[in-house]
């Protein structure tokens, strides 16, 4: 903090740098310039005394001249006359013997950022290049891309460029790799310093030469080649190979951002490479510091975007240590759900259980959630867990439980028997508007289950004079328009008081509106009203299918080994899934219509020989056929097959085995457009397999229905896409 | 490439502020400190960024330690840039603290420029370095805090003789060289488990990271040859002769050591720079090669006033002659505890509740091998239901094993060649640092 005699300290300072006592005597000139110094660093405006410093800049003393430059590099761009006076100095000690001192006059040079002083500057910098001392040279190289960055509209001369490119065969390390730091800033209008296969090979066999900084320079430079064949680009990969599994993270994460560069069109490589990296990555995982931890964690994350199961055996390595910042903890448990499996499942959720009852709130809130992920595969476990957490009765858990079973719900409608029956009792305890939004919406969408529903929200509506939020309005009218159309005889008469508060009352106009649009939605009638407020449930499709689908690396290789995976925070499928259940509360008539387009249903169930009778019966339906690319799919079991279409609503009639030729599949499935009157269309499918590139698919409907067909095709890929991407990662381990 | 750095104290003080690139101001740093303290608790600190200005940071030594960037910029690069250069300041000035850094300003912002050039790093190696430092280290002797926190290093019971004072590796690099100080080396083996033991008693997990460090001391020293266990081995498959092998599942080396003696002899060979350094680190995962140090038997039940009685028995399974030291175990208590009341076996331990952290902290400063100790705690928790018994556990334990590795890592003998001339001192120091140690209740 700057002082607040900031005026004293420097009229003091000033008397005693002009003071001849001190200035004869070293030892307490120098310990004057160290107060100066150490004023600046405290933030007090020591610029008055530029003039001074200037002078004490002359000596032979080498800890005092590196002082004095120290402060005059902050302050010369405020006194670029008085500057001129120290260019002087600067020159001759850049004739200097000793080649610290002439290094230390090249740097602070160019450090002094002033144009005015260019013409001083370049011909001391021309001689630098050819030092005879490397710390010289390397001071010079960077001295350069200084000055075209102070004046870049200035063309540096071609022949310093020339110069630079030669220096890259300079014997110094660092002189190589700062020639290509200043290529890359000088030639930064033509997109850098010209990678062309000499250079590339002449980088890497020089590699193991530089420290691990120079090394991820090198590396960073590099993403810029493109290989002119395939043998050169092993050649390349092979010599990286060893830096990839580096020790050190930095070089780690740079050679595997190389890797993936280079290997953009050898996807099994990448994957190959994502493997080698496992062991540093963990081991950074559990480095003393702990943002190093933090940086490997995201970018582990990354990773598990293409192969969710990179690290589902070091699962352990996951687990939270408990003196760990919360933001740490944060981050694991999302990697802990990514790995969770039939066999770490009970370890896992009795690891996050632990964490659920954390004294840091946002802890506890991240691990709830957690188990509400995971519940998406493992309900049973997850909801009994949850329900039990309920018991606690403590305000952050029961909000947090809350709005994790809704999530849960939304995903997987076969759990809302025992949300309904665990939501009993808890609205005593929520607080938070978060938590008592999410309990308003299970009321209102599950209100026919839970028998006690009136009377919670008679409370609600009681209370809504001194409510707050908007957030909780808005659901209580959505709510108990719902629950009156399950359960009028007892909601009528508060549904009649709620809107007569919401529109004479309310002063928000959006309340006010919604109530207004509430109040002659029931004049329209009550099918009308029906339409509206129960067109969309949550359709299991839209869900996950099995786990989540792997992405491509190209997805996510170019944030890699950047601050962006950092600062991201939760970039979870969440995020799709809140925002269509949040258009849906709202409720707003556009949500409907736009609801999912298609839904399948398997019911009336379809009998193998009615199913025979019906495919062979040309006339009566109408036949489509379509090619997919899936060559992989025939080798895959008819237990994930059929799972996996079940899973949409799609029934499996009949299966050649696996591996033989040629391979058939029969399916059958109805769908339904949302919204529109009962039109039913029955759709039958062939999947053949003949060896070739491609599946074929016939499809047969009936009756002719040309959107209901697409949408139905676009599912079925979505399936089969799903399932060759886990079968290729499979066969890849 | 790193446009500014900047070190600032816990409570916002500007200690050093170096600007490499001049594209931004230095008000940046108010902002900085603003949007640090700012944070909400789930929201990670290390990368925030003001307008395309990012700001990465590691906190250490109670202070932060800034780097301003661009998006582009590897975070792995500059964190662990930020790593060594607090690491190259504590080996300038002797440790790391708020006052350390303030009196050595001159000597740091002396390092920075000669670290980092025009925003890219030249060099951190205390080798190149030492010749074009000139500054000498102003260390702050007479007591500090970082000194105690280091005692524990070398064991509570300890001869005197034997064992390097604890100041001696808290010391400028630097002073060797003009005061002639003693030339001396440290050879330290520095392992953290990270264990998770279940409700039933059963190891769900136990993992071990090590390392090797080297400090060093000595104004010339060619070559140092550090003989580990004969019978180390690396994966799961390699073993080594027929005594109980030192296993562990991966090692890596730091790239100035040379291995040739390595798969033979398991002797590093290594020239020593200046200062501090990583030799080896190594990592054993779901495998100990003895019972875990501690075990607790807990009895939790709720008595008739409604009191909540918690009986933890500790045993210590480590072998007789060995003890873990500064002992503290933290028992999770249901919210709303209000006071406690505690017997405890012997007069030395401590117990006191912590009601910002909602729980109990028990205390044993000395715990030697293969004893057991029992505490009783009888905590007064209104409204205590069924339900809250959920909230006890699990407990977490952290301890200081001295003169002990989990993993049996030893060092077999320490050479310098050539022989030093004057007097020197080698040291090889073993310590066992529980990362997270977490008992299910």
């Amino acid at each position: 903090m700057p002082y607040l005699g900031g005026e004293d300290t420097v009229r003091e300072l000033r008397r005693a740098l002009s003071n001849p006592n001190v200035q004869s005597d070293q030892l307490r000139y120098r310990n004057t310039i160290l107060k100066v110094i150490r004023a600046m660093s405290q933030g007090v405006d020591v610029s008055g005394l530029f003039s001074d410093m200037v002078k004490a800049c002359a000596t032979v003393d080498i800890v005092q001249k590196k002082l004095v430059y120290v402060f005059l590099c902050s302050y010369a761009a405020l006194n670029p006359e008085l500057s001129l006076l120290v260019i002087n100095t600067l020159r001759k000690d850049c004739q200097d013997p000793n080649p610290m001192v002439r290094s230390l006059a090249l740097r602070n040079m160019t450090n002094l950022r002033l144009p005015s002083l260019m013409e001083y500057v370049e011909q001391p910098l021309t001689a630098g290049l050819r030092d005879r001392a490397a710390c010289v040279r390397r001071v010079a190289v960077l001295g350069w891309a200084k000055l075209h960055n102070l004046q870049p509209n200035s063309e540096i001369d071609a022949a310093v460029v020339n110069e630079l490119y030669s220096l890259l065969r300079d014997p110094d390390p660092v002189v190589m790799v700062n020639c290509l730091r200043a290529l890359e800033e000088i030639l930064k209008e033509e997109g850098g310093i010209a990678i062309n296969k000499p250079i590339t090979h002449h980088l890497l066999n020089r590699l193991k030469e530089s420290d691990v900084w120079g090394q991820c320079e090198v590396l960073r430079i590099l993403q810029r080649y493109r290989p002119q064949s395939e043998d050169e680009l092993f050649d390349i990969l092979s010599l990286l190979d060893a830096s990839l599994v580096s020790p050190h993270p930095q070089v780690m994460a740079a050679t595997l951002s190389l890797f993936l560069s280079l290997c953009s069109g050898l996807p099994a490589v990448s994957l190959a490479a994502l493997e080698r990296v496992r062991g540093p990555l963990l081991a950074a995982c559990g480095s003393v510091s702990r943002e190093l931890r933090f940086t490997a964690l995201c970018h582990i994350q990354l990773l598990l975007r293409s192969l969710p199961g990179l690290m589902g055996a070091h699962y352990k390595r996951f687990f939270c240590g408990y003196a760990e910042p919360a933001y740490i903890k944060q981050r694991k448990m999302q990697v802990l759900v990514e790995l969770v499996n039939d066999d770490n499942v009970t370890m896992l959720l009795d690891e996050l259980k632990g964490y659920c009852t954390d004294v840091n709130t946002d802890t506890a809130q991240a691990a709830i959630s957690a188990i509400g992920r995971i519940g998406r595969s493992y309900s049973d476990r997850c909801l009994e867990i949850l329900t039990g957490l309920l018991a606690l009765k403590q305000e952050h858990i029961t909000s947090a439980v809350v709005q994790t079973m809704r999530d849960l719900v939304w995903v997987c409608p076969q759990c809302s028997d025992t949300v309904c029956l665990a939501l009993e009792g808890c609205e005593e305890t929520l607080q938070d508007s978060q938590g008592r939004q999410a309990l308003l919406w299970l009321l209102g969408v599950y209100g026919e289950q839970v028998s006690s529903a009136p009377y919670t929200l008679e409370v609600f509506i009681d209370g809504v004079r001194s409510e707050v939020s908007l957030g909780v309005k808005m659901e209580l009218l959505t709510t108990t328009m719902r629950l009156f159309l399950c359960r009028p005889a007892e909601t009528q008469d508060m549904l009649g008081r709620l809107l007569h508060y919401c529109i004479e009352e309310e002063p928000d106009m959006c309340v006010r509106d919604q109530a207004l649009l509430y109040y002659r939605l029931l004049h329209c009638g009550i099918e009308e009203t029906q339409k509206v407020l129960q067109g969309r449930r949550s359709d299991p499709s839209l869900g996950v299918l099995i786990g989540r689908p792997s992405e491509p690396i190209s997805q996510w290789a170019c944030s890699f080994n950047t601050l962006e995976p950092l600062r991201q925070g939760t970039v979870e499928t969440d995020s799709t899934i809140s925002a269509s259940r949040c258009t849906d509360a709202s409720a707003d008539v556009p949500a409907s219509s736009i609801a999912a387009p298609l839904s399948l249903s398997l019911s009336p169930a379809l009998s193998p020989e009615e199913f025979e009778r019906l495919w062979l019966q040309r006339q009566v339906l109408h036949s489509e056929q379509e090619q997919i690319q899936f060559p992989a799919i025939p080798h895959c079991s008819p237990q994930s097959l059929q799972a996996a279409m079940q899973l949409v609503n799609i029934q499996t009639l009949a299966f050649t085995p696996p591996h033989t030729l040629p391979w058939r599949v029969y399916l059958y499935t109805h769908t339904q457009h949302a919204g529109d009157s009962p039109h039913i269309t029955l759709i039958l499918g062939e999947l053949l397999y003949t060896g070739e590139e491609e599946l074929k698919v016939t499809l047969k409907q009936q009756p002719r229905d040309d959107k209901a067909l697409k949408g139905f095709l676009s599912i079925l890929t979505t399936v089969l896409h799903t399932l060759v991407t886990q079968l290729v990662w499979f066969i890849a381990r | 490439m790193i446009s500014q750095v900047f070190i600032l104290s816990s409570k916002g003080d500007h200690l050093i502020y170096k600007d490499f690139r001049g594209e931004a101001g230095s008000d940046v740093v108010g902002i900085f400190y603003e949007k640090v303290t700012a944070l909400t608790g789930d929201q990670p600190p290390v990368v925030m960024s003001h307008k395309d200005l990012h700001f990465v940071h590691v906190r250490q030594g109670g202070l932060y330690w800034v780097a301003t960037t661009t998006a582009d910029s590897s975070p792995f690069t500059i964190i662990e840039f930020l790593n060594r250069f607090t690491a190259l300041v504590k080996d300038y000035c002797g440790s790391l603290s708020e006052k350390s850094v303030q009196m050595n300003f001159a000597l740091i912002y002396e390092l920075l420029d000669e670290v980092v050039d025009y925003g890219y790093i030249q060099t951190t190696s205390s080798d190149v370095l030492k010749n074009f430092i000139q500054t000498e280290a102003v260390s702050s002797r007479p007591f500090s805090l970082f000194d105690l926190s280091n005692v524990g290093l070398f064991g509570a019971e300890t001869q005197q003789s034997k064992v390097a004072p604890s100041s001696a590796a808290t010391r400028p690099i630097q002073s060797s060289r003009e005061q002639g100080g003693k030339s001396e080396i440290f050879v330290d083996v520095i392992e953290r488990m990270s264990v998770v033991i279940g409700t039933n008693g059963v190891l769900m997990k136990a993992d071990v990271e090590g390392e090797i460090r080297v400090k060093c001391y000595m104004p010339s020293c060619s070559e140092m040859r550090i003989g580990l266990n004969e019978e180390f081995s690396i994966g799961k498959s390699q073993l080594r002769g027929y005594g109980a092998a030192v296993r562990v599942d991966e090692c890596s080396f730091h790239q100035a050591v040379r291995l040739d003696e390595f798969d033979s002899h398991r002797i590093l060979r290594l020239c020593p720079s200046q200062g501090e350094q990583t030799v080896m680190q190594y990592q054993l995962s779901d495998d100990l090669p003895s019972a875990p140090p501690f075990r607790l038997f807990p009895t939790i039940e709720r008595d008739s006033g409604g009191r909540l009685l918690m009986y933890l028995k500790l045993r210590c399974d480590l072998p007789p002659k060995s003890a873990a030291i500064n002992v503290c175990a933290t028992i999770p208590v249901p919210k709303g505890s209000v006071s406690l009341s505690q017997e405890l076996s012997s007069p030395d331990q401590s117990a006191e509740l912590k009601l910002q952290n909602r729980a109990v902290d028990w205390k044993i400063p000395r715990f030697p091998g293969g004893t057991q100790l029992s505490a009783l705690f009888k905590l007064e928790v209104p409204g205590l239901s069924s339900a809250s018994m959920l909230e006890v556990g699990p407990v977490g334990l952290s301890f200081e094993l001295p003169k002990l590795t989990v993993t049996g890592l030893q060092i077999r003998f320490l050479r310098l060649s050539p022989i030093q001339p004057g007097p020197s001192q080698r040291w090889v120091r073993y310590v066992t640092h529980s990362d997270s140690y977490t008992i299910r209740i």
